[in-house]
């Protein structure tokens, strides 16, 4: 009876070494025949090429290690930005579908259904392309309010040049955990004795009062760098000081935010819609403001419908960023497993270190959208 | 139990050696990429993109240009037919990987021979079909002449996963220049953004350069410059470990090249039979066992020649005449002050 039962699951595991195994022997023999050697010593030696954009210091003379982290972080900046507006649009549109307005209901119907039918990549392409040959050549931009710059070459903002900083981020986090403190005070207020604390008011006060603090006492300052025009040669410019964010960034980030927001918006939709008129009524009926009905009854129900979809979205777009390659954007793919792969030939390690890090990105978001999703879900008591 | 577990690992042991013998021998005996490339009946070459006058493809599909003849006359010296060719267009980053992965057999791709590339990843570079050197485009009314004129801040639009990247990096690092490199997967797309001025130059091969311009929307508003600022010697790949296929590949250039030296061209082979040069006859298969030594017919040179003509016809027909580079420069014959130099095909 035993053996019955471990036979199938050997056997199981069995095929899966085999398989394994043999594509590996596979692998190896045709790269010995091959000449090929196999190991990751390459990580550490000079990678010998630069790179456009980078978060962290980096030039040819660092490592390939170092190309690596380059790339990651450009693929995690690209997604995180990607992933915010995505949210924020998608539940705009999402609210605005389900709105009473006939125009603003068929805008955002003619929206979802025309971003969400067109291939990414091919919008990333219009995107970029589209915007290379609308935005103003350097020397031709006109100032948004007097600081930014946005060109052909990308768009230019201010920097801030900081004194004392790290009293500033002090007083931020001491702003953060007097809220917590707050919000836990209210709550017990409101079971003890029923009385309701305006705790966004005082967060948003206390979130501006802290750090002024600092400016007056704490000696924190900070001055403007702002982006000036640099001339290269008789027709061409760039801007010096500041920071410089590539159009393939934007381009990129615009591209997947309105492609991923669509799906979103439907989330949304499906959520919102997915609550039971009764639970409406039934809050209305016992003296709850149309705001409080949303905050307290609908949305709560809402998102444990619209989160697990949502993560699905989040996870193609940190996927759906590699399609950056494309325009140049260099993230991950584009660094690591485009120039470092021609330069190094390592085609097996890179692939396998390129794909075990998305794999990581993905399951990291899931690990946290699931950990929210457990929070908000409902608690059997 | 230890015993037998000891006895069982010896004899694995001793198949796996065994095995790993037979496949060597097998493959030091016979060319596998020569047999397999006979049953299918056709040549699999690796080329570009679309780079006009090294690889390009028509409006109805027919590849031209001097890359495809190389592959053509492999066809032709295999095959006995120059049209037996299955062309795949490969990125710069994908074309490694498509020969050492066995997709083709041939890598014709306007390929950069370097130290690293023909030791470290599986490859043998068999010869040198065209001399090139990196250069700079930039617009016309920029009023930069040379490279000196760059300043900190220029950005370079060139393709991904090439030397060019490097050679571009060691380039302005001499000059102490801050520069930023934007690099695309596909050269269409490189032509795209400098064109719509996303960059101020835009940096490769100056083959590639002069081809490139015709893309842009107004070729005379921009200028090559003057300099070279690497040594690109360009020429066909194919995977290590089969020298059989190695030797064809590598002898089918030279025979274009050596054909132009002794002024045998594709009009004129067959006459040259009855040449009182042996060298020519050589060539023409009228004399001595050439093509026994590589495993082919006595006529596989004679074929390329007809098929494909010799290297001077080649480089006439495909990058002279479509106006590229009429001037052959270093592509021309040692004997008429260029650097093409073959080994005597005897």
């Amino acid at each position: 009876m035993n053996f019955k039962k471990i036979l199938p699951q050997f056997l199981t595991i069995l095929a899966v070494i085999l398989v394994f195994g043999f594509f590996t022997y596979n692998a190896q023999v045709n790269m010995e025949n091959r000449g090929i050697t196999f190991g990751y010593g390459f990580l550490s030696q000079e990678s010998s090429f630069d790179v456009q954009f980078s978060l962290i210091e980096y030039d040819g003379s660092h490592s390939y290690f170092r190309a690596y982290l380059v790339g990651l972080l450009n693929t995690i900046l690209v997604s995180v930005i990607g992933i915010i507006f995505a949210t924020v649009i998608g539940v705009v549109v999402g609210i605005a579908r389900l709105s009473k307005n006939y125009l603003i209901e068929r805008t955002a119907a003619v929206y979802v259904e025309f971003f969400r039918n067109i291939p990414l990549l091919l919008q990333i392409f219009f995107w970029y392309f589209a915007a290379l040959r609308a935005l103003p050549l350097p020397q031709k931009a006109e100032p948004i309010f007097g600081v930014f710059f946005l060109t052909i070459k990308g768009l230019f903002v201010p920097a801030f040049i900081w004194n004392n900083l790290d009293i500033f981020i002090y007083s931020i986090i001491a702003a953060i955990i007097s809220i917590i403190f707050v919000r836990i005070y209210a709550r017990k207020k409101q079971e003890s004795e029923g009385k309701q604390t305006p705790v966004l008011y005082i967060s948003i006060g206390l979130l501006l009062i802290l750090p002024l603090l600092s400016f007056i006492i704490g000696g924190s300052s900070f001055s403007i760098e702002i982006p000036v025009i640099k001339q290269l040669s008789n027709t061409s410019f760039t801007y010096e000081g500041g920071i410089g964010l590539p159009p393939e960034l934007i381009a990129l980030a615009l591209a997947l935010s309105l492609y991923t927001a669509t799906f979103i918006a439907e989330c949304v939709r499906a959520g919102v819609q997915g609550i039971g008129k009764g639970q409406k009524e039934a809050a209305a009926s016992i003296g709850l403001t149309p705001n409080q009905v949303l905050k307290l009854v609908v949305m709560p129900q809402a998102l444990r419908i619209i989160i697990p979809p949502t993560t699905n979205q989040y996870l193609n777009l940190t996927k759906n960023s590699s399609l950056a390659a494309a325009i140049a954007y260099p993230d991950l793919v584009l660094v690591f497993a485009g120039t470092a792969l021609m330069q190094t030939g390592r085609a097996i390690e890179i692939v396998s270190i390129t794909m075990l890090t998305y794999l990581s990105l993905s399951i990291t978001i899931s690990i946290f959208m699931n950990w929210y999703n457990k929070k908000i879900a409902i608690k059997e008591k | 139990m230890f015993k037998l577990i000891k006895q069982l690992t010896s004899v694995v042991a001793m198949f796996a050696v065994l095995f790993t013998f037979t496949t060597e021998t097998m493959a030091a005996g016979k060319s596998k990429t020569l047999k397999n490339t006979t049953k299918k009946g056709f040549v699999r070459c690796g080329v570009s993109q679309g780079l006009p006058g090294f690889s390009n493809a028509d409006a109805a599909g027919n590849w031209t240009g001097v890359d495809v003849d190389v592959c053509r006359a492999v066809a032709a010296a295999v095959l006995g037919d120059a049209s037996k060719v299955k062309f795949t267009p490969l990125s710069a980053k994908e074309r490694f990987t498509a020969l050492t992965s066995n997709e083709i057999d041939i890598l014709s791709r306007n390929t950069t021979w370097t130290l690293s590339r023909d030791a470290d990843i599986g490859l043998t570079f068999v010869g040198v079909n065209f001399y090139d050197g990196q250069g700079f485009m930039v617009r016309k009314n920029s009023g930069i002449s040379s490279v000196n004129d760059f300043k900190d801040g220029v950005s370079a639009c060139t393709n991904l996963g090439t030397t060019t990247e490097l050679n571009m990096r060691d380039f302005f690092n001499s000059k102490g220049i801050k520069y930023e490199p934007v690099t695309f997967e596909k050269a269409d797309e490189v032509v795209a953004a400098y064109d719509a001025g996303r960059c101020d130059t835009y940096t490769t091969d100056k083959s590639g350069l002069a081809a490139q311009r015709i893309k842009l929307s107004n070729p005379d508003d921009h200028i090559v410059l003057p300099e070279t600022i690497s040594k690109e010697p360009l020429g066909p790949v194919v995977r290590q470990g089969d020298s059989v296929w190695e030797d064809i590949v590598r002898w089918s250039l030279n025979v274009m090249i050596e054909a132009e030296e002794y002024g045998v061209n594709s009009s004129n082979a067959d006459s040259m039979k009855t040449s009182d040069n042996p060298a020519v006859k050589r060539l023409v298969g009228a004399e001595g066992e050439l093509g026994a030594a590589l495993g082919l017919d006595n006529d596989w040179s004679l074929r390329i020649i007809k098929q494909v003509g010799n290297y001077g016809e080649s480089y006439k027909r495909n990058i002279a005449d479509t106006g590229i580079l009429p001037d052959r420069g270093p592509n021309e014959l040692w004997t008429k002050g260029g650097i093409l130099y073959v080994p005597p095909a005897r």
